[in-house]
Parts: structure tokens; sequence; C-alpha cells
């Protein structure tokens, strides 16, 4: 059995409320926050970024699984807000936690499907024996344009998996994915921010995507909507993954667990992570999820998981999912918000 | 000149045709007027498009689409006067076949305007403003009407219910129509609690950005017979005015002078009265628009567009009504495509074929297309023949 072994979630503390943006740019809160269905977003400190979130995700799923780090023998971490253009994300989490350097990293990008990617190859290795544990992240300081509708949402925060065959606390029983070249949202070397094709980004990329992957993995696994007691997809807004749930024929209560984002924002990369993580927290053994990220680009990975009976033992052996998102906030004002995204220009030596 | 008549329409669902290109759905509008008019061939094609080098820079339209139609070498024309290039790529269809120069003619209109973002769609329709007066101070057209129904509020009493009310109106009529982009049902609450555009108007006052095209065919109106036993439909007027593009120039810019004139001289080469016009389409681009093309067009008195709308006058169980197709508001505006999609309504309703929002009286309607805040209107009236 191939599965995951230790999972664990990171969100910073610091928020962000839809009016306090709206409120700069002259724009209608109350409509934001319905056709968002968003009421706050997590924003990373001035000394946060995805290298950052990621090991504090990865710690926390060391934590629960008890492997020490060395036995990992790869490291994956998607993101779109890589740090660096050029230098390892996945090498500056292997050494914080102590895995190098017997250990193989890579970095991915898939807009907001990396994470899953990272879970996907992590698995994969673990299964072909290449590798005893395998860790993958995915984690984000997402970007918005200014005064862009992605400003509302674009969030920060992380989920880290380690893959292994030993203690598995949640089986991966089925993987699927569906792909197509959909440019609904992209970013260009050297643009600061992301562009996206409005409403495009709708019907023909998200729904199209998280529809062909879930339609796809119940196919290949012979499975129905009830088998499920948990779904989780790629969560943008608030809408979409409320919308997709109930056109595919799932109801609210598969929904409600694993969706973070009306007070979370979309944490792009570690959006659908972060929700499995908030599910596997409440979970309990024999319970079967269902999870599908979305990515633009455009694509779609999906995975069921299984829950073991040795998942209750380790999921007060870090700090929930939910404890990162609903204790302790530290409401920023947006030029606070401004600062800490370094969007205000200052003198290079300052 | 000889009569000429309609024989055959089509168009496309109109909304965000993520999926179809500009040639496509020209093309799937077109062999649909072709099919339905029973004929295999054209003489000639004319094509209302407002801007497409701005929307999906493509020029040298006709000849494309010629092309794509498998209708080259064909001659073909693009037609352009903003919004109204449609009506008025039927008027120029309409004298080809009337001239005696040709006998079987396509009258299509297409736009593509979801490609771009909604920053450069504002930017490709402000093109259809005066540039040096208006656009380039930065002037976009919700902005232009919104000067107008202030104007229209402050002189005659027109209420912010009456605006509403139009948008009320047309989706309960689009809610009817299966190739209207927005079928939904709103309440004058809802309109007046929509999201801010320009004050007055709100976003459910405004016509919505549409991939569509539409198509018809015109043949001489003695020639009917030889293709198509469906009842034909006569264009019994064919009128085109103009009027100054920039807004300010008006003397009063609650009254549309060039749906006034064209409307007058439609009215005159039918030999007939306002009165005896049964139904009309009219260029609801935004609430304010239809009310003042209602008193353009002297179906009711200067000034009193929103009081008659407020009654019923214009509602589908009304005395006249007024966009049974949904209108711009509700079925969506493809603005090359938008004259002859109302051209394809009228016939519908003459030809008994509008289904669930089908007309009791429709023997006789008018069509109304307007370019810009008014710079240039196209009216027709078409009859049972």
């Amino acid at each position: 059995m191939v599965g995951i072994v230790g999972y664990g979630a990171y969100i910073p503390r610091y928020r962000i409320k839809v009016e306090s943006i709206a409120s700069v740019w002259g724009a209608d809160a109350p409509s934001y926050k319905k056709g968002l269905m968003l009421r706050e977003k997590s924003v990373p400190g001035p000394d946060q970024d995805t290298i950052t979130i990621a090991v504090e995700a990865a710690r926390n799923a060391l934590r629960r699984s008890g492997v020490s780090p060395a036995n990992i023998g790869a490291i994956y971490v998607g993101s779109e807000s890589h740090p660096y253009a050029v230098k390892s994300t996945g090498t500056a989490v292997a050494e914080a936690i102590g895995a190098v350097p017997d250990c193989h990293c890579a970095d991915l990008e898939f807009a907001c499907k990396a994470g899953s990617e990272g879970m996907f190859l992590a698995y994969g290795l673990v299964k072909a024996g290449e590798v005893e544990y395998a860790l993958g992240i995915g984690a984000d300081t997402s970007q918005g344009a200014p005064g862009d509708a992605l400003e509302y949402s674009a969030a920060a925060g992380g989920a880290a998996f380690i893959m292994g065959k030993t203690d598995v606390v949640a089986s991966l029983d089925c993987q699927y994915s569906f792909m197509t070249d959909t440019p609904d949202f992209w970013r260009r070397e050297y643009m600061h921010y992301p562009r996206h094709g409005g409403r495009f980004t709708g019907d023909m990329a998200y729904f199209k995507h998280v529809r062909g992957g879930v339609q796809g993995i119940l196919k290949k696994a012979g499975a129905t909507q009830k088998d499920f007691k948990y779904i989780v997809f790629h969560q943008p807004n608030g809408k979409f993954p409320v919308r997709m749930a109930k056109a595919l024929g799932f109801t609210d209560d598969q929904v409600k667990t694993g969706l973070l984002v009306p007070t979370l924002g979309n944490t792009y990369s570690g959006a659908s992570p972060l929700g499995l993580s908030a599910i596997l927290d409440e979970a309990e053994p024999g319970d079967r999820i269902l999870f599908c990220s979305f990515g633009s680009g455009a694509g779609s990975d999906a995975f069921i998981f299984t829950c073991t009976d040795k998942l209750p033992a380790v999921q007060g052996k870090a700090k929930h999912t939910r404890d990162y998102l609903d204790t302790n906030p530290f409401y920023l004002d947006y030029g606070t918000y401004t600062k800490f995204r370094r969007k205000i220009r200052k003198n290079v030596e300052d | 000149m000889r009569d000429v008549a309609i024989i055959g329409i089509g168009m496309t669902d109109f909304g965000e045709l993520w999926a179809d290109s500009l040639r496509d759905i020209f093309v799937m509008a077109a062999l649909e007027a072709m099919g339905d008019a029973g004929v295999d061939h054209i003489d000639s094609m004319y094509v209302g498009s407002m801007t497409p080098g701005l929307f999906i820079g493509q020029e040298h339209l006709g000849s494309m689409l010629a092309d794509y139609l498998g209708q080259a070498p064909v001659p073909a024309t693009r037609v352009e006067s903003a919004c109204a290039s449609g009506g008025l790529a039927l008027r120029s269809g309409f004298f080809e076949v009337a001239s005696g120069m040709s006998d079987i003619v396509l009258c299509g209109g297409v736009e593509k305007m979801t490609d771009v973002s909604g920053a450069q769609a504002t930017y490709a329709l402000a093109t259809a403003a005066d540039q040096d007066y208006e656009a380039f101070h930065g002037v976009t057209f919700p902005g232009l009407y919104a000067m107008i129904a202030t104007a229209h509020m402050h002189k005659y009493g027109t209420k912010r219910e009456d605006l509403a009310q139009v948008a009320v109106k047309n989706h309960a009529n689009g809610l009817l129509n299966p190739h209207a982009q927005y079928r939904m049902k709103v309440t004058v609450d809802q309109v007046i609690g929509s999201v801010k555009v320009a004050d007055p108007l709100n976003i459910l006052d405004c016509s919505p950005i549409t991939d569509g095209a539409a198509a018809v065919i015109l043949c001489p109106a003695d020639k009917v017979k030889q293709f198509t036993k469906k009842p034909a439909v006569k264009i019994a007027a064919s009128a085109h005015a103009t009027d100054t593009i920039a807004l300010h120039q008006r003397k009063d810019i609650t009254w549309l002078n060039s749906t006034a004139v064209a409307a007058a001289k439609a009215y005159e080469m039918a030999g007939v009265k306002p009165t005896d016009i049964d139904f009309a389409e009219v260029h609801d681009c935004f609430t304010i628009a239809e009310i003042c093309v209602l008193e353009a067009l002297g179906a009711v008195e200067k000034g009193k567009g929103g009081e008659a709308t407020r009654s019923g006058f214009t509602a589908r169980d009304g005395k006249f009504p007024v966009n049974t197709s949904g209108g711009l508001k509700s079925k969506g505006h493809p603005v090359g495509a938008t004259g002859i999609a109302q051209i394809h309504e009228v016939v519908s309703q003459l030809r008994g074929e509008a289904g669930e929002r089908q007309l009791g009286k429709a023997k006789r309607g008018l069509a109304q297309n307007m370019g810009g805040s008014g710079g240039s209107a196209v009216v027709h009236i078409l009859e049972v023949l």
C-alpha cells in the first residue's frame, strides 16, 4: 500500500478583508464578496515566502509521520511564486528540514496545479521503489495585480504530504490526470503579475478540467459520488468548487470540510492540498476522499484516498489546518498589505 | 425599383462563444439562412461588422467570409456604421436587389468581442464616439448614455424605475428566446441594486459584450416562389440618417434625431403611420436608449418614453410590443450582428415562427438599429408579403 504517511499545513496569520481592498479601488465590496463567495484572504508576512511556508508545512508533515528527514529521498515543491527564477526552492526546503544531501529535489510550476504534481511524483517514486519516502509540497504566495479581481483572492499558504509504504494514514488508491492546452491564465517571464482571460477561466478552463478529472477518475476507479465522505477541488473562489460539486452530483456535506477559500483566499498551488489537509484533520478510518486540483494552462490531477486506522493517531501531532485559519488572525490595512507584498517601490539600499 | 423580399434567416446563439471563431459563427448563420431560403449560392453579399480589426486583428472581412462560406468569387463587401453596421448591410443588399443588379443577396452581421479583455473591448467600442472631443477625454458609451439619461430625467421627470423597467421587460422576453445570451428574469429592485457603471446607469441597464452572427437572404419579391414555400416578408421601407457623433454638439441630447429622420423617411416610403406598426425591435444598448428611441420613432410623445414603458405599452402583451427578442439587453449585442439579428426577430414574428414569444398580431414590424450615441440610425419596415 502506498499513500500519505504524514501531512502538514501552514497558513500565515495575516489577513486582509475584501472591504479593505475594494475601498482603495472604488470597487463594490458586497458584489465582490457575493461574486467570489469570499470574505478575506491570507497574506504572507514580510519575512515569509514560498520556501518558508513549504518548510513550515513540511515540518508539520514530519511531526505527524515520525519519519526521519534523512530517509526522505525526494522533495518536490510546486508553486507559481518560487522566490528565485533560477535557483531551487526544493534544496532550501531539504536543507531546512535536514534531508540533504541524499535527496532528489525539483521545483514544479503549473499555475495552481503544481502542488498535486509534486504529490503525484512523490507517490510514483515510492510506488516504483526508487525511494523509501518522498515529499510533495504545494505552496504559494500568490500574485494578483493591484486592482485586478485576482487581488481579492490571491493568498498565501501551503501543505506538504510525505508518501511512503509504511504506516500509511491514507492510501492513494487511484490517480487520473486530464490535460489540454488552454490559455486561461498566464505570466510570461519579466511580467510582474499574471494575466487572465476573465470569464474564459470558468467554463472553458476550471469547469472543463475539473469535470474531466473527476469524471475520469470515477470511471477509472469504478466509483460513484456516494462512495466518498469528502471531496476537495481546487478553490480559486468560493463559487467555482461549490458549483462544480453540485453539477457533478456531490452534496454540500461532502464539500464543506475541505472548503477553506471563503476566509483563506486562493493559495494557488496550496489550495486543494490545504483542503485535503483540513479533511485529513477530521477524517476517520475508512473514509474515502476524492481530490481534484486544477491548474491553468490547463489541467487537473485527481486522486482517491482511503483513510486507514493509522490516521487518528497522527491528527493531533501537529497544528490543524483550521486552527491556522480560524485562530489569531491579524488584519492588515491596504497600506500595510502593499508593504508586506512589496508593492511599494523604494530605493534599492532600503 | 423592384420590391425586395427576405426569404431566409439564420443566426447563432448569442453569448461567449469561446470555441468558435468569427469565421465559424458567420458561416453557421449564413448557411442556416441559405438553407432556410432554399438557395445553394448567392450573387453577392454584405457583412456588417464594426471593428473586427480591433477585436480579432482581422480586416478584409468580405473576401475572407465569402471564401469560408464557399461563395468566392462573388462580390463581398464589409459595411461599417458602428453598432448600426448590420442594419446598413441590409440596406446595402436591399439596394442591389431593388436595382436589379443581383437576385440573391446575403446580408449578414458578425462580431467576435470576447477574445479581448473588457478594457480592450471598451476601447474598441469607444472608437464609435468622437475621438477628438469625446473618447480622448475619457468618455465611454456608458458615460454618454448616462448623460442622456440624466438629462431625460431632469427634463421630463423620467424615473429611475422607468429605466429599470426596460431591462425587466426585455429580460422577460429574452427568457423565451433560445438564442439569447442572458436568459434570466430580473426585477426593478435587482436593476437598481446592481453594480454602478455610470450614474444613473447600473450594470443591468447595459447591454453585454457578446459574440454572435446573423444573416438573411434577399431576392426580388416576384421571384420568392422559385425558392421557398415559407411566408415571404417584404422590405416595405429602408431608411438611413446621420447626426453629429459627438453628443455635446446636439441641441437636445435627449432627442435621437437620426432615428427620428430615418423613421419619418421609412414611414413615408412604406406609406404608413407610426400607429400602423404592430411591433418593433429597437436598439436598447442601454435602458435609456429604448426610451429615447420610442419617442424618436413617434410611438409615443416626446418625453413620454419612460411613462409608456412603466404603463406596459411596450410589453409583449402591450399595445406596441418592443424587443420581443429580448433586445440587445437580454439577447446580447455583438455590435455588427445586432442589426441583422433584429431583422431575424421581425421576420420570425411575421412568419409566426417566434415560438413562445409569438405575438398575436404581427403583420408589420419595424427594426431600428443605431450607431454610437445616435450618430447614425437605420430603420426598416417589414411586412408579410
